[in-house]
Parts: C-alpha cells; sequence; structure tokens
C-alpha cells in the first residue's frame, strides 16, 4: 500500500526494499526521512505528540502520490507517517520514490514532502519545559509547497 | 461520510481548535443562508467568546468538506462533513 499512517515504528531500508522488489526498470530511489528533533522556536523539546485527521489524511496522501505520479514519470511511491507519542531521534516520516533515473526520483521525493507539509492533516502537539503547546506552521512551508506550481495555499 | 438522510452537518474540530472549543465534533442544522464554507465559519464565530477568537477574520484556520480542503465559497450541504482546523504542520 503506497500511503500509510502508523503509530509503529518503521525500517527505512526494509520499505525501501520492499518498494523497489521485483521491479528491473528502477534505476533510482530517493528517500526522505523527518524525524524529531529536540530542539524548536529555541525551546528545548522532550517530546511530541502528533495528531490527523482520519479518513482525510489517507485521501490527501494518496492525492499527493497521484499528483506526483502524474508530473513526473516515476514508478513507484511509498508514505509513511507516524502518529502519537514520539521522542527526540525517533523517525516521523518516509518518502520514498523509485523511477528509472534520478532526477525524477529526487524532484518527485521532495515535491511529496513538501505538499505534505502543507495539505496533509497531521498537526504536532510538543512537550516543554515551559509546558505543551501546539506547533505553529511556518510560512516557509507554504513557500517551499508554493514554488512548484504558483497556486495560492486554501483558505477557509 | 455523507449523511443524506439527515438535514444535519457533521462538524469536526481538530488539534489547538477541538482544545480550545472543548469538544471533537457535533451535528448542527444550519440556518438556511449558511450554504458555504466562508458563511458557517462566520455563524460559528457569532457564537461569541473562544469561537469569535478562533475564527476572527484574518485568523488562519484551514476546513475541509468531506476530506477536501475547502475554500470560502465551497457548497455546504446537508449530510457534508465539515472539519476545521489550524494550519498542517506534519512532516
Amino acid at each position: 500500500m503506497p500511503v500509510r499512517v502508523q503509530t509503529e515504528d518503521f525500517d527505512v531500508a526494509r520499505e525501501l526494499a520492499t518498494l523497489r522488489a521485483g521491479n528491473r526498470a528502477v534505476g533510482a530511489v530517493a528517500a526522505f526521512i523527518g524525524t524529531v528533533r529536540d530542539v524548536n522556536e529555541n525551546t528545548g523539546v522532550a517530546a511530541m505528540t502528533l495528531e490527523h485527521y482520519p479518513g482525510m489524511t489517507e485521501k490527501a496522501l494518496a492525492g499527493i502520490v497521484d499528483a506526483a505520479k502524474a508530473r513526473w514519470d516515476i514508478i513507484e511511491a511509498l508514505v509513511i507517517h507516524r502518529v502519537g507519542a514520539l521522542a527526540p531521534e525517533d523517525q516521523i516520516v518516509l518518502v520514498g520514490v523509485t523511477s528509472a533515473h534520478r532526477r525524477e526520483a529526487f524532484a518527485a521525493c521532495e515535491f511529496i514532502i513538501d505538499y505534505l507539509k502543507t495539505q496533509a492533516p497531521f498537526w504536532k502537539k510538543e512537550d516543554t519545559a515551559a509546558g505543551a503547546r501546539w506547533v505553529e506552521a511556518r510560512a516557509s512551508d507554504d513557500e517551499a509547497a508554493a514554488r512548484w506550481d504558483g497556486t495560492r495555499e486554501p483558505a477557509g | 461520510m455523507r449523511d443524506a438522510a439527515t438535514d444535519t452537518v457533521t462538524l469536526v474540530y481538530l488539534a489547538r481548535l477541538r482544545e480550545s472549543f472543548g469538544t471533537a465534533t457535533e451535528r448542527i442544522v444550519p440556518p438556511a443562508d449558511v450554504t458555504t464554507v466562508a458563511a458557517l465559519r462566520a455563524w460559528l464565530a457569532a457564537r461569541g467568546g473562544r469561537w469569535a477568537t478562533e475564527l476572527a477574520p484574518g485568523r488562519a484556520v484551514r476546513i475541509a468538506v468531506n476530506h477536501d480542503l475547502a475554500l470560502p465559497d465551497t457548497p455546504i450541504r446537508p449530510g457534508d462533513e465539515v472539519a476545521l482546523f489550524p494550519p498542517v504542520t506534519g512532516g
């Protein structure tokens, strides 16, 4: 399944091996792994909780993967995103893309994580010495996603 | 998640908005003139208190209708599931 939301950790090597197994047309595998940092906004982060919107999350991620496949000549793409309690150094997200050549795999991988960060319904809540706080969205993430096509973000 | 057998709209609040409003979901019957995302937001803000604060014009709120990100003029119909949430911060 190309999109998964799960509480348990994932094995990057095994996931990427599965992604390209049995397909001799694959000549490139690009991967992005997002992990938990111990500092954000100059404050120490002891732990975090990731929340999502079940139902919409899977639909949004599948839509982003479909958009990447429509735009680049890639073979397969995988997104795994964890939810629940996480600690510094933990893996949060894996994006893996296979293609015949590297350029398409790199571009599609970056596109998928850029759109995930602005379109997929996940929220981080950090535990700090000053208490729990919801992570604020970054304008730089919107700009990163917008540079792929120049469209404006949806607004409510 | 359509529930066309009823006149109700299901509202879902996520992350900071759920905590601020003190509820995760509710079912409403919107007034006849509340037919779009923008009108629904204004109608909820008119409740006052935290609703007015969180949904004030200019506050960054994302709204999804039936699991798709919506625009201000996206229509809302009976049976729809409408989610309100802060800008997303995954990845």
